[in-house]
């Protein structure tokens, strides 16, 4: 059976067991229908013109997890920040494992997605927010139908969530193949402030699918700091769906490190809606082999005097693929827009690619918008230059790709997570230079 | 020190070293002069081993061995180093961190162990004085930012941490103010023993006011036309070089 099918066929059983008679439930029916109305996407649609799903949707996933595994933390801790507190939102195999979690509900939740679908307590804001920014299309609602396990996060009115918080999703491989579709809330109350950590790691070469959707709703001043984690095993590939919807003066802001993975598609879409937001999209993609990176960005500005800033730095080497497709949407309203985006790239073979294209659709009369993409090889003086200090060829190419980098590692905001991001792009490298690079 | 003999050398198919012959001792300052265009930048990248320039004939030594088929880090750690006259920016890297980096690579060719953090700190401080060198300048990324003199400030600085066995300053004076280029001068006489080789490349005479050479060569059309001692600097300075290529046309 086709996935689709099995999918949709799948679904008649399992809505019987989650939220009967909520409004959840009524948007579980609707977006299933969405789904086998539009299907996956295919290279026919113009926004997936250089991203085939084909060979990733041929599997047989499992797609419910069928019993509970267990991990021990000392060894899967290389996974996590663990040199830091932070709040925990573990799943295994798509279940939620609390011995690995560490969650909250004092003056914030950060809790499951769960419980705060069935919980009482949450209905108010899940009706307010949940799948209210998320777009209609396909994948997005797939996993709204199939909606059940991921992060609830809600910062209340003027709080700081006191640590950062990790959200970690692993694959133990029990399953020949494995389909994940987690879905999660963040919804940041004014003057509120939170950093969130996403990882998704499988521990085998097993093929795991994820369709992950994630909603933010960042209120009048909010500060809001995601940062991905996408460094997973060749088997693995995820599509991350992400949408983030801003009120007046927030700031809000999402870094994504693509560093592995089979293919991986990031969906980010920002919507304003405002004066004076701030709207930040940092990206670095370091790829080999037959590694697929496509970043597909949204910029939507609707009202006056609001910035967007998006820089995207992509290596390529061996048969890697890169996708920039970045695209910004400057209402009538939205005059004295600022929207910047730049992608850069480098590729280090000749059988490596990259498609960049950016979209401008500007109504404003009076803004500054700017896009740039570049292409390129490592600089020949600059190689020589750093040999010439007595730096080895894989060195010195190491230094000068991590320079190339450098303006996105620095707008990183966690010191151990920037410490870390370093070290994977050092290993990436393959050198061990004598500082933190 | 240094032996080139005969050297022909092209990039890309033009020749632009044709037949160079310089013969530097230890404990000698050699200055280069010659007309833009005439293959002095060539000379100083294919000493250092830069890879697009193709030698075609003839041979560079150092201490009686061929360095010709070495790499430019494989030429460094055997004491060669060039002060670039346009240094490469480097973002997130620190001037201490790279300065860690390429010693400690040319030390581990070399087979010896890292040099521990305390005595590179307090090479890092007596090396930083001497060419007045802020400390917060050394925690600045490499070259980003920095202004023609700082940068080549910097590279002198990096000469006195790698303590190379032959140097050689291309076109150092240029972007340098008159202070600058005093500490720059003064950096250099003092890293200056009988157990190294400057090599000076420039164009004009002032800083060769500074650095005294032994001996002065004028480099045009690939070929050293002309060796004489310091006093052949001035000549050039107060005369051109046209009267040179006069000499040679005739």
């Amino acid at each position: 059976m086709e996935l689709k099918d099995k999918l949709v066929s799948s679904f008649l059983a399992f809505e019987n067991t989650v939220d009967v008679d909520t409004a959840v439930h009524d948007i579980r029916s609707q977006a299933i229908k969405t789904f086998e109305e539009k299907g996956f996407p295919t290279k026919k649609e113009e926004a997936w013109k250089y991203t085939s799903l084909n060979t990733v949707l041929k599997h047989d996933y499992s797609i419910f997890p069928k019993e509970e595994n267990a991990l021990d933390f000392k060894d899967i801790k290389k996974y996590f920040l663990h040199d830091l507190d932070t709040y925990k939102i573990v799943f295994i195999d798509g279940k939620y494992s609390s011995h690995l979690s560490e969650t909250t509900h004092d003056k914030i939740d950060v809790c499951l997605m769960s419980s705060a679908l069935s919980n009482e307590k949450y209905r108010l804001i899940i009706e307010n927010y949940f799948n209210k920014v998320a777009r209609e299309d396909g994948l997005t609602s797939l996993n709204t139908a199939f909606s059940r396990e991921g992060a609830y996060i809600y910062i209340p009115k003027n709080k700081l969530a006191d640590k950062p918080i990790q959200i970690v999703h692993f694959s133990t491989g029990n399953e020949a193949a494995q389909m994940l579709q987690p879905r999660n809330l963040v919804v940041v109350g004014e003057n509120s402030h939170v950093q969130i950590i996403e990882r998704h790691q499988s521990l085998t070469d097993n093929p795991v699918l994820t369709n992950s959707v994630t909603e933010i709703f960042a209120d009048k001043r909010a500060i809001v700091d995601y940062y991905k984690i996408q460094n997973d095993n060749q088997n693995a590939s995820l599509i991350d769906n992400t949408y983030i919807e801003q009120h007046a003066q927030s700031i809000a802001s999402v870094h994504t490190f693509a560093f592995g993975g089979n293919i991986t598609r990031n969906n980010l879409n920002f919507y304003q809606k405002g004066e004076g937001i701030d709207s930040i999209l940092n990206g670095i993609t370091i790829i080999e082999g037959k590694q697929h990176v496509d970043h597909n960005t949204l910029v939507h500005h609707t009202a006056p005097n609001c910035e967007s800033h998006q820089d995207y730095k992509g290596i390529f080497d061996e048969k890697s693929t890169g996708v920039f497709n970045g695209k910004i949407i400057v209402n009538k309203e939205a005059q004295k827009t600022n929207a910047f985006q730049s992608n850069n790239n480098i590729l280090l073979s000749d059988k490596a690619t990259i498609n960049s294209k950016p979209q401008l659709e500007i109504f404003a009369d009076d803004v500054k918008c700017s896009h740039g993409c570049t292409i390129g090889q490592l600089d020949d003086n600059a190689l020589f230059y750093m040999k010439s200090r007595g730096i080895g060829e894989k060195e010195a190419r190491a230094l000068l790709m991590y320079a190339f980098a450098n303006n996105v590692l620095s707008s990183v905001k966690i010191p151990q997570l920037k410490s870390r991001i370093n070290k994977l792009i050092a290993t990436k490298l393959g050198v061990n230079i004598g500082f933190d690079l | 020190m240094l032996e080139i003999k005969d050297l022909h050398a092209s990039v890309e198919g033009k020749e632009i070293l044709k037949g160079l012959n310089l013969n530097v001792k230890a404990g000698e300052i050699h200055a280069i002069m010659g007309p833009n265009g005439a293959g002095k930048s060539t000379l100083a990248s294919i000493v250092a081993g830069k890879e697009e320039y193709e030698v075609t004939k003839g041979g560079i030594l150092l201490e009686g061995e061929d360095i010709e088929e070495l790499a430019a880090e494989e030429r460094a750690h055997k004491g060669v180093f060039l002060s670039f006259q346009y240094p490469v920016e480097i973002p997130g890297v620190t001037v201490t961190n790279f300065m860690k980096t390429a010693i400690n690579e040319t030390r581990k060719a070399q087979g010896l162990e890292e040099m521990p953090a305390k005595d590179m700190l307090k090479k890092i401080r007596e090396k930083s004085e001497l060419l007045e060198i802020d400390r917060k300048f050394l925690s600045r990324s490499l070259n980003e930012g920095f202004s023609g003199g700082e940068k080549k400030r910097n590279e002198i600085f990096q000469m006195a941490m790698m303590e190379p066995k032959l140097a050689i300053l291309d076109e150092t004076d240029s972007g340098l103010d008159i202070d600058a280029l005093r500490i720059v001068a003064n950096g250099v006489n003092k890293l200056k023993s009988e157990d190294n080789a400057i090599v000076v490349i420039t164009h004009y005479q002032r800083l060769l006011d500074h650095i005294v050479p032994d001996f002065v060569h004028v480099l045009y059309d690939g070929k050293i036309v002309k060796s004489g001692t310091k006093e052949l600097a001035l000549e050039l300075e107060e005369k051109g070089y046209d009267w040179i290529k006069e000499e040679i046309n005739a």
